[in-house]
């Protein structure tokens, strides 16, 4: 009788860690494949820079270190995104995004290059691609949130760590807003 | 309808779970009400085991119009609407702002479509995110401005991300199957109808002939309850995630203002469609049924939600 006891009770934590341990599993892949679709955007982003800066050089030619700026921190977001850990990565792409601000404040000076078609398709294009960045970041960071908290809750947090799972990092950390749950009233 | 509550967070991944169930039932209904239904007529014309010997065929019926609409419902749904799919360069702001906010809900870009009416609407289908639509008419695209179409689009993304569109597909050619069979037996009741009353048929023959008229007529009408109520209560939980999504809620409820100023109705629309569209395209309102025959809650009481949130 005892060992029956024993036995269901063994078979019921077995089958509580095997669950745990498998939803675990779908949020991380979650967090993850979120993580493609940013990165995805991202590399857009630096293959359409060189060929702003180009088609702008062409106009304002004294703005040389405006260019500068903008391909070193280019440079250093394609360097974090072979390597770096988000936090990284999110900090290198602020600042490229802070130069090609600039870039686009010094574009301004020169109404002939508003008129260039192809200026005006590239631009459209960084911005849409801002866009994209900014909406797969969201899931991203929501994907992250959703794992974080399953992670750090009881019974989860007893044992995640023995399993090899630990919190992953947001994306963009100055926008703090974005890790609250948001709240649907009705 | 006060009984559509929304909970305060849900994620696509619980809405998907949900519809899954949701799915399961909803051709459990329809197969039960065709059994109903051909079993009282198979009765009817053949008494004392014609209504066991219809059952297969009900059962192959349903079955035939579950498969047909998980492969082909969205392609049939956008050949009537006759939608048109957009090319790689066209509308460029329209599928920058498709591309954007299915990033923000993690799925695939789906198909866009182009539906040249000028009435204001839109729809999604499809079997799941990674075969899945979205039609928009010309009417939105020249109406709307940016925010707003952002609002709509994120709404029709949400049915896509949370499964609604397998849903509303299966209901969608379920209803039309249903109808199309009632509308069959309807008329061989009056086919045979002279030969059946010179036989001597007894009460329990006259019961069911009542019976199997009377569904005749009512299961069009319980199919089309089942498809109205599925699609009301889809439409509060699409407005709240798509407003989630754009964190933008002002943007869709000046859209659905827009689209409720119009008076025009959408000439490709029909009632089996209807309630796919993000607001009615048909513009009538039968006020002696209250509200029970409605494809969408209150437009008034949708932008009332909308203005509520923070």
């Amino acid at each position: 009788m005892e060992i029956v006891v024993v036995l269901v009770i063994l078979g019921a934590l077995a089958l509580f860690f095997v669950a745990t341990y498998n939803r675990l599993v779908t949020l991380r892949q979650r967090v993850k494949e979120a993580w493609a679709d940013i990165d995805v955007q991202l590399k857009r982003r630096h293959d359409l820079i060189p060929n702003l800066v180009e088609t702008v050089k062409g106009y304002a030619t004294h703005e040389s270190t405006v260019f500068q700026k903008v391909t070193e921190a280019r440079a250093a977001a394609v360097a974090a995104g072979a390597s770096a850990t988000p936090e990284q990565r999110a900090q290198a792409e602020n600042m490229l995004t802070g130069a090609l601000r600039s870039v686009f404040a010094v574009a301004e000076n020169y109404p002939q290059l508003q008129a260039v078609q192809e200026f005006k398709d590239l631009s459209e294009n960084l911005t849409a691609t801002e866009d994209k960045i900014s909406f797969a970041r969201r899931f991203y960071n929501g994907n992250v949130r959703d794992y974080n908290t399953s992670l750090q809750t009881f019974p989860t947090n007893v044992f995640a760590g023995m399993f090899g799972f630990g919190p992953e990092q947001y994306f963009e950390l100055a926008d703090a807003a974005e890790r609250e749950t948001p709240q649907v009233k009705f | 309808m006060t009984t559509d509550s929304t909970p305060a967070r849900v994620s696509i991944y619980e809405a998907a779970a949900a519809n899954r169930w949701r799915t399961l039932l909803l051709i459990a209904a329809f197969t039960a009400l065709i059994a109903v239904l051909a079993y009282f007529v198979g009765e009817y014309f053949a008494p004392g085991g014609g209504g066991i010997a219809a059952l297969p065929f009900a059962f192959a019926i349903s079955t035939g119009g579950a498969l047909v609409s998980y492969f082909a419902g969205d392609k049939l749904i956008l050949a009537q609407s006759q939608a048109r799919e957009l090319g790689p360069s066209e509308e460029p702001q329209l599928r920058n702002i498709v591309e954007a906010l299915a990033l923000g809900l993690g799925i695939p870009t789906p198909k866009i479509y182009v539906i040249e009416d000028s009435a204001p609407n839109a729809f999604a289908t499809g079997r799941d995110p990674r075969h899945a639509s979205i039609a928009v008419t010309r009417g939105l695209l020249d109406k709307l401005d940016r925010t707003e179409l952002e609002g709509v689009i994120a709404h029709e993304l949400s049915h896509v991300g949370n499964r609604d569109i397998r849903v509303m597909v299966l209901v969608t050619v379920l209803v039309g199957t249903v109808a199309l069979l009632a509308d069959w037996m309807w008329r061989s009741f009056f086919w045979t109808q002279g030969g059946r009353r010179d036989r001597d048929r007894g009460g329990a023959g006259a019961i069911i002939a009542v019976i199997a008229i009377a569904l005749a007529v009512l299961t069009p009408i319980i199919a089309t309850l089942i498809q109205l109520a599925v699609s009301r209560q889809r439409e509060y939980l699409a407005d709240a995630s798509g407003a989630l999504l754009t964190r933008y809620p002002p943007g869709l409820a000046s859209a659905l203002r827009k689209i409720a100023a119009d008076k025009e109705p959408l000439e490709v629309a029909n009632k089996a469609t209807a309630s796919l569209y993000i607001a009615n395209p048909l513009k009538d309102a039968p006020a002696f049924f209250d509200h029970l025959f409605d494809t969408h809650p209150p437009i008034e009481e949708r932008i009332k939600r909308l203005e509520a949130m923070d």
